[in-house]
């Protein structure tokens, strides 16, 4: 008896230091990297920045001070605060429409008859099997002037100029959208798919029309599914750098593209990771408060 | 560039196992480090077969890439390509790289006076690097596109970029920039008359407050997309490398659509920038002797002359003219004559302390149009 459940605590032990040990090896630990560079100091050597520990003399000695130096130059400067800003807004923007899309989407497949589901959130997947590059490129051939979008509407005689799209913040748009669109619709159907339909029959029946009962039953209930796509839709949006690189004008003031150059153009190791940083910082606040809004609404899912 | 970034990746974390494996073996093997797409067909298998040294090769399509390796320390190659401006300046400054050994080289020796020259302003001495290829930078333009909107254009001169009456008229069908400031600022610097080397604050501003109200004319800053661009017709004026330029002008004639766009490339005439790619061995690379071996075989008049031949740049050689097809040779933009080889430049001196701060600063500014 006692040696099955020791058995049972190691294994559940194992498994439960396994994410851990990940977290702490993939995530944690070039994070500190990340964030003592942007503590150090710049300077032409290698690497192109001193060190905050020397480990050369035998032994971990502090070789210089840490300083914030080049997070206070960051938010000094307008421009940096500007890109902070303005990749929050692509990014909030973007979501907002993911998830205006996303929602009926999710609750059209989690409505249809059971035998159908499967085959729709195949379809919802289905881009994946392509490379996330070429789908890109793949838009531009669609926005460009002569794209597939413009001579479409030119051939219906909607329009007499091509409309410009590739090159612009809608383009950005776009690409973001559609690239994100199936990480809203998942975890919103997940959630619906869950919901009891009896709910809705007893709405009815206590004389709710469909639209109230949406509103007062489906909508509330669905919360933590738009939290959860919400989440895993606008963090990788606001970093984003391929999108805005290759659809965008290059007007988009993005912190991914404001982090590029200061790492590679002026080869300014401190201050582009004290960006990475402060993009993680400023992600960590919307995320905490969505976090505490989604365990304040599951004992409200698990009651009904 | 992120394109690539994203396979280079990849591609890092696989060299860094087999650079450290590397380290291990004897001098039979150089790990070369070279941009995409620049040697001859034949050159490596030349080299193994003349000397015995196996090549181990890989490729890269930033300097940016490069550089972060290289600052890292350890990557374990033997020779890289550089580009002189600004990162092999840079480099030298950073202590990456190690002397190179002359007696080993001796095809050095046919390596044309003028760019040696020019490379000082780099590296001087002429300690760590020897001129590999060179492509001035300039425009790519849409001969029918360009006619039609001015028949007369100044296709020759900066004008069409930077002067805001001339510029303007081609917004409609897309004007491209690359974006580099060390690009941009000494071609806007040579426009205006200026000394287009002059890294000094005073001089960047000047050129960035002439450069500001231009913005809204460029359809896009970017160094990778315009090559697809201009070749398909959607843009029709670009700034950019020659080298580039020249192999969207062969796709575009070899275009089999009905509208194939011409495309004509010119070097302006008020003067510009060339980019010299240097050979250099870094400093930690495991294997000096067979570097030196394969920079000396690369600069044998004959096989840097096949390079020529296969991917468009010229070389600084001069020995090597006599092997080289004449269509590059007489090619006006690769083999500049002489009245515009007189008004090129090259080889920036590395950057002041704090300069490259404050010129990213000003291009990122310039770029996402804040005034």
């Amino acid at each position: 008896m006692t040696a099955g459940r020791a058995k049972l605590d190691w294994g559940r032990r194992a498994v439960l230091t396994l994410p851990f040990v990940w977290l702490l090896a993939f995530f944690l630990l070039p994070f500190i990297i990340v964030a003592a560079i942007s503590l150090a100091e710049s300077r032409v050597g290698i690497p192109p920045y001193v060190p905050l520990f020397d480990w050369t003399q035998g032994g971990v000695w502090p070789a210089s001070h840490a300083s914030l130096d080049n997070f206070v130059q960051l938010f000094q400067d307008d421009l940096y605060v500007d890109a902070y800003l303005h990749s929050l807004s692509v990014a909030g923007i973007s979501t907002a429409i993911c998830l205006l899309i996303g929602y009926p989407m999710a609750l059209a497949i989690a409505r249809a008859a059971p035998a159908r589901r499967g085959p729709l959130l195949m379809l919802v997947v289905l881009p994946f099997w392509t490379s996330f590059l070429i789908r890109v490129y793949a838009w531009m051939g669609i926005l460009k002037d002569e794209g597939l979008l413009n001579s479409l509407l030119q051939g219906l005689g909607l329009i007499d100029q091509p409309l410009v799209i590739l090159n612009t913040d809608l383009a950005i748009y776009i690409g973001i959208v559609y690239s994100y669109l199936p990480f809203m619709i998942l975890p919103l159907y997940a959630t619906l798919e869950r919901q009891d339909p009896a709910l809705l029959e007893a709405a009815a029946d206590l004389g709710a029309r469909p639209w109230r009962a949406f509103l007062s039953v489906t909508l509330p209930l669905s919360l933590p599914g738009i939290v959860a796509g919400t989440l895993v839709v606008f963090i990788p949006a606001v970093g984003e750098y391929v999108i805005p690189d290759l659809l965008g004008g290059s007007g988009s003031n993005m912190l991914g593209k404001a982090l590029w150059d200061v790492f590679a153009m002026s080869r300014d190791w401190p201050t582009a990771a004290a960006l990475a940083v402060a993009m993680l910082a400023a992600l960590v606040l919307p995320l905490g408060l969505l976090n505490r809004l989604q365990r304040r609404l599951e004992p409200a899912e698990e009651g009904a | 560039m992120s394109v690539r970034l994203f396979a280079h990746m990849a591609l890092t974390l696989l060299l860094l196992f087999a650079a450290t494996a590397a380290r291990a073996d004897d001098e039979k093997v150089v790990n070369v480090y070279n941009w995409s797409d620049y040697v001859a067909k034949d050159t490596l298998e030349k080299f193994t077969r003349e000397t015995g040294i196996k090549v181990r090769y890989d490729t890269y399509g930033d300097n940016e890439i490069l550089d972060a390796k290289l600052m890292t320390g350890q990557s374990g190659y033997d020779v890289v390509f550089p580009s002189a401006t600004p990162f092999f300046a840079q480099q030298i400054k950073a202590g990456i790289y190690r002397p190179l050994d002359r007696s080993k080289i001796p095809n050095a020796k046919g390596v044309d006076g003028d760019v040696m020259t020019s490379l000082t302003r780099a590296d001087p001495g002429n300690l760590y690097g020897l001129p590999y290829m060179m492509s001035a930078t300039g425009l790519g333009y849409n001969v029918d596109a360009i006619n039609r909107r001015m028949p007369n254009a100044p296709v020759d001169s900066w004008r069409m970029l930077f002067d805001p009456a001339v510029v303007s008229r081609f917004k409609s069908c897309g004007v491209t920039l690359l974006d580099t400031p060390t690009e941009v600022v000494p071609a806007m610097l040579t426009f205006m008359g200026r000394d287009p080397l002059e890294q000094t604050p005073a001089a960047l501003d000047t050129a960035m407050h002439a450069l500001a109200p231009l913005r809204a004319n460029y359809r896009y800053l970017n160094s990778d997309k315009y090559r697809s661009d201009l070749a398909s017709g959607d843009t029709c004026l670009a700034h950019g490398y020659i080298g580039d330029l020249v192999q969207v002008r062969a796709r575009a004639r070899e275009s089999k659509a009905a509208n194939k766009p011409n495309i004509a490339i010119v070097i302006p005439k008020e003067g510009a920038m060339v980019n010299i790619d240097v050979m250099a061995i870094p400093a930690d690379a495991p294997h000096p002797d067979a570097a030196h071996a394969f920079i000396n075989f690369l600069l044998r008049p004959d096989i840097i002359a096949d390079i020529t031949n296969a991917v468009g740049y010229a070389n600084a050689v001069n020995a090597s003219l006599q092997y080289i097809s004449p269509e590059i040779k007489n090619d006006p933009v690769i083999y500049p004559p002489a009245d515009i080889k007189a008004r090129l430049f090259s080889a920036l001196p590395p950057a002041p302390p704090g300069f490259d701060r404050q010129r990213t600063r000003a291009w990122t500014k310039f770029r996402t149009d804040r005034q």
